[in-house]
């Protein structure tokens, strides 16, 4: 393999090719390195790359495929299956010795002393660091708009958004910049870029994946998860970096279901649909929804009908109540996760004047950008004195009910709940930043996952105007596994469909300068 | 007029533990170069998270138990939020609605009785960092910041408002530290920090009046600075009264050097922390086979140990109230005992109270309880004196040996045997004619003379009242 095809291999192609030997880490690395410094000027998708560090990981990584081929197959196998696999991360994971902003002035320049668990995780399996790549100022947005660093552009077209808040980590795997990254859900920052630029993402249930390390911005919604461009892909990063943790007090000890780095492909995968009851919940066809998209997600799930799958109409009432719940929740809990960038210990920082009030007043003020001072504002409100039982008590009850809903759903005996990921396809520009309600409304059907806690994933089930379209599959509790499964399936159903054909466009052609 | 004082106590006291409250930091000791001992979780570092300390939940459930308190079914962790630099999170984790005791009573003992102290909580939360102002060389003035104590596991208790004097107050602080210690919660040192008291003193014209404007006093850095401080704001707000003016509800410090309170910060309008239950950590059930097994575990208390001590042991409250007050001395009473069931409780208590103590103060190391049972029974039961007891006693702080074995061999017992002080009394009235000529011309103290000569024969062992009695004898024979 050399050139366009390392480039363009899936890891699970990238992980054959080195058993084989008929690639090496150090290639891959570099033929990405070479894309994205031809092509991230335009792209934008990177705010860190680890040139120097990604290389030696690689040669690292060939070693130890050069040893275990000449011992034997036996050894091959036992290597760590994301060995050599390059991965990119979301600028809030921390990595010791590489900056961490979160898309924030308020970071800029903070370098991190320690790994996140999942960073340690990673290099513990002998995944290749690339980089860090771009997100919404804390991860507060639903198209990138809001980094305080750069603008990252849809692969699928350049004078659109790529979704957010994990914007650069899916325009890098859609790009082919990477084949594997990481993101962060809170409301759907996984799940609504993956869709927006044709990309598989899944949130892994609450707990799933350790948070430690991770830059809070709602402790009790927030999740890590993978991107990938296959479900299988997306199996193997999550088997990498799942599991409980000692310093995440809110990791599960649930086990790992194995089944994440077996799972089905080809007819396997497709005949293993036959039977599974999915709910089609009416309310996730909002209003406003735009009508290429209702199209294509009814496609699929009529695809999922044909093979053999049981499509049942559902309801779930609270599904209107989860925005504006959310938008208490996330809020209340992020005006506490951000107080601590007060300018003292780190970051950005406009102490010294002597009045200390000044001191966090202009810090902050200028630290943070605007959709970050308004969300600490909404927060900072809802957990007032004579406000906090009005709005946040309620919410968290409004939170139960929301949760019971789903747990209707599983109680009736669904396997998964199928819905669209994003009512839109990816937006133009700006087209949004003048009406925060409009942006959040985006995340109208990814939410509600988070508000309840559930694994969900968005794979790619064809096109609207020429641009992805993304299929939402929630399940119960721990059933990645599963989610995935069907997510393979529907990818072996569909595996000839015309819309697969059509790819992102060529960003070296359309003149992308240095990175 | 006389006017009747209201205090209520609030208690923040480190507890005992090897690591923070939140990280594996390690406790600060004395020396440590600052910020030493942090991490990412104690210096708030972005992403960094919190995982509770299962040890100081343990010591604090053991506390509730001690002092007859509630422990909730399920408790579950608080931010409280504000701005500080000494807070690196911009929340402290605390404990609102459901602290881990709650309900419970302390008994005081003061000079004009024993009474009871209603406990309302005691709850579990992190120590913020130290600041430390200081003017460089250039005459600018700056603040720095050590993170050591960031984390530190503190227990805060609180009381009902039922205190009515300085005295009482005092006491209860005292008391409150003995259990602490007692049970191995805390070591509650006041000199260096490890206990902080502070005191809710309000005034009003009689016991059914409604509660006056309370002011907070702080700043008391011993026993004695509490007793004096609230004494101190009783007064003074008294004075304000008769005076005509009015009690201004806010925070007064005590400067130990005036012995006077004064004003550190006016009361503004309650501040907002805008608790909420803290994402970070899952809610905490307390499970019931946990508890009984803390509870289990929990030594006799204080109160209930002084009250044995007189009932059952017959030692006065003094000898009761100095065993209890010292851990380690009621330690070795209850080690001593153990070892050596038959030997006198009074004794025993003399002993302890005597010698130990005054070893102990002096930094002198343990006795070996069992050997220090058996020197106890040897002079209980006068196998030796007591003068030979206390060599053996300091020879035992040096290490432990057998006694028993040590008396027998060294031949340290007291001659008490008739024949045996009879011939010992001859040959020293043999050796000194002087003597019997003095007792013939009439002079009484040349008996004291012949028992001395005859002590230092021995060695210290014959028993002197004895000897005494068999000089007289020889003498007038």
């Amino acid at each position: 393999m050399s050139g366009e095809s390392l480039r363009r291999a899936t890891a699970t192609e990238i992980r054959a090719a080195f058993h084989s030997g008929a690639a090496t880490s150090r290639a891959v690395t570099d033929e990405l390195f070479a894309a994205i410094d031809r092509e991230d000027g335009v792209l934008g998708a990177w705010l860190h790359l680890r040139h120097e560090q990604a290389r030696a990981e690689a040669d690292r990584a060939d070693a130890r495929y050069a040893t275990a081929r000449a011992a034997g197959p036996a050894a091959l196998n036992a290597l760590p299956p994301l060995l050599g696999i390059p991965v990119a991360l979301k600028d809030l994971v921390n990595l010791t010795g590489t900056p961490t902003t979160a898309g924030s002035r308020i970071l800029e320049g903070y370098v991190s002393p320690y790994d996140a668990t999942i960073a340690a995780r990673l290099k513990e399996a002998g995944a290749v660091i690339l980089g860090k790549t771009n997100m919404d100022e804390f991860a507060m947005g639903s198209s990138t708009e809001f980094s305080a660093y750069k603008k990252t552009v849809n692969p699928w077209a350049i004078d659109r958004v790529p979704g957010g808040s994990s914007g650069g980590s899916s325009a890098a795997v859609a790009a082919f910049h990477a084949p594997l990254s990481i993101g962060t859900d809170t409301g759907g920052s996984i799940r609504q870029p993956a869709s927006l630029t044709g990309i598989v993402g899944m949130k892994p249930t609450y707990g799933r994946v350790s948070r430690y390390g991770i830059v809070a911005f709602a402790s009790s919604l927030d999740q890590v998860g993978p991107f990938a461009r296959t479900a299988q892909d997306a199996a193997l990063l999550l088997h990498a970096i799942a599991g409980a943790d000692a310093h995440d007090a809110t990791s599960s000890r649930s086990p790992l279901d194995a089944a994440l780095l077996n799972l089905p492909s080809g007819d396997a995968a497709a005949s293993a649909i036959r039977g599974k009851r999915f709910a089609l919940p009416k309310e996730y066809f909002v209003a406003g929804m735009e009508a290429g998209v209702e199209r294509a997600v009814r496609d699929a799930v009529a695809a999922l009908q044909a093979a053999g799958g049981i499509v049942e109409e559902v309801s779930l009432p609270t599904t209107e109540h989860a925005l504006a719940t959310y938008y208490i929740v996330a809020p209340a809990e992020a005006s506490a996760n951000l107080a601590r960038y007060d300018g003292v210990r780190y970051g950005a920082s406009k102490h010294g004047g002597g009045d200390l009030l000044n001191g966090y007043l202009e810090t902050r003020g200028r630290g943070f950008g605007p959709e970050v001072r308004r969300r600490i504002m909404l927060g900072t409100y809802a957990l007032s004195a004579g406000y906090y039982d009005a709005y946040y008590v309620k919410a968290q009850k409004v939170r139960t009910l929301i949760a019971r809903d789903f747990d209707r759903i599983w109680a009736a005996g669904f396997d998964a709940i199928v819905a669209p990921t994003s009512p839109q396809v990816a937006w133009k520009f700006g087209a949004k930043m003048s009406d925060p309600v409009s942006m959040y409304l985006a995340d109208a059907c990814t939410l509600p996952a988070n508000m309840a806690g559930l694994p969900g994933v968005s794979i790619p089930c064809g096109l609207s105007e020429n641009l992805p379209v993304g299929l939402q599959l929630i399940g119960k509790p721990w059933s990645e596994a599963e989610l995935l499964s069907i997510s393979a399936g529907y990818e072996a159903l569909t595996a000839t469909a015309a819309w697969r054909a059509v790819a992102p466009h060529d960003l070296t052609k359309l003149g992308g300068g240095a990175a | 007029m006389t006017w009747h004082a209201v205090i209520g106590i609030e208690v923040h006291v480190q507890l005992r533990t090897v690591t923070k409250m939140f990280c594996p930091c390690a406790i600060p000791a004395e020396g440590d170069l600052p910020n030493s001992k942090t991490c990412p979780t104690c210096l708030g570092l972005p992403g960094a998270l919190p995982v509770p300390n299962k040890a100081a939940i343990e010591k604090v459930l053991a506390v509730g138990a001690a002092i007859g308190a509630a422990a909730p079914a399920t408790t579950i962790w608080d931010r409280k939020n504000y701005f500080y630099p000494d807070l690196p999170k911009g929340y402290q984790i605390s404990q609102l609605d459901f602290p881990l005791a709650e309900h419970g009573t302390i008994e005081v003992t003061t000079s004009a009785g024993t009474s009871r102290v209603r406990i309302r909580r005691a709850h579990l939360e992190e120590d913020t960092a130290r600041l430390r102002h200081e003017k460089g060389g250039d005459g600018k003035r700056s603040s720095l910041i050590d993170y050591n104590r960031s984390g530190v596991a503190l227990l805060e208790i609180v009381t009902e408002p039922d205190i009515r004097d300085a005295e009482t107050a005092r006491r209860y602080a005292e008391e409150l530290r003995l259990l602490l210690r007692t049970i191995g919660a805390a070591d509650a040192e006041m000199e260096n920090g490890q206990m902080r008291v502070e005191a809710n003193v309000s005034i009003r014209p009689s016991e059914d009046a409604p509660f006056g404007t309370r002011t907070e006093v702080k700043n008391m850095n011993s026993f004695r600075s509490v007793e004096k401080a609230i004494a101190f704001e009783i007064a003074r707000q008294t004075e304000v009264l008769e005076s005509g003016g009015t009690i201004t509800q806010e925070t007064r410090g005590w400067d130990e050097s005036s012995e006077s309170t004064y004003t550190m910060r006016a009361k503004e309008n309650s501040h907002d922390y805008r608790y909420f239950p803290e994402p970070d950590l899952p809610p905490l059930a307390i499970d019931p086979a946990w508890l009984a097994g803390i509870v289990a575990s929990i030594p006799e208390i204080p109160s209930a140990r002084r009250a044995r001590y007189v009932e059952q042991l017959a030692l006065s409250e003094y000898d009761a109230a100095v065993l209890v007050g010292e851990p380690r001395a009621a330690a070795l009473f209850e080690a001593a005992r153990a070892a050596g069931a038959t030997i006198d409780a009074k004794t025993l208590a003399n002993w302890v109270t005597g010698e130990y103590l005054r070893a102990a103060n002096e930094g002198a190391a343990e006795p070996d309880p069992v050997q220090f049972a058996a020197l106890i029974g040897a002079v209980s039961r006068k196998e030796i004196n007591g003068t030979t007891g206390k060599e053996l006693f300091a020879e035992l702080l040096g290490g432990s040996f057998d006694v028993r074995a040590a008396i027998a061999e060294r031949g340290l017992g007291q001659i008490s045997d008739d024949g045996a002080l009879k011939k010992l009394a001859s040959e020293v009235l043999a050796a000194n004619p002087q003597a019997l000529a003095d007792w013939k011309a009439g002079k009484q103290q040349a008996i004291g003379f012949l028992v001395g000569q005859a002590m230092k024969a021995s060695k210290g062992r014959g028993d002197a009242a004895q000897l005494g009695a068999v000089f007289k004898t020889l003498l007038d024979a």
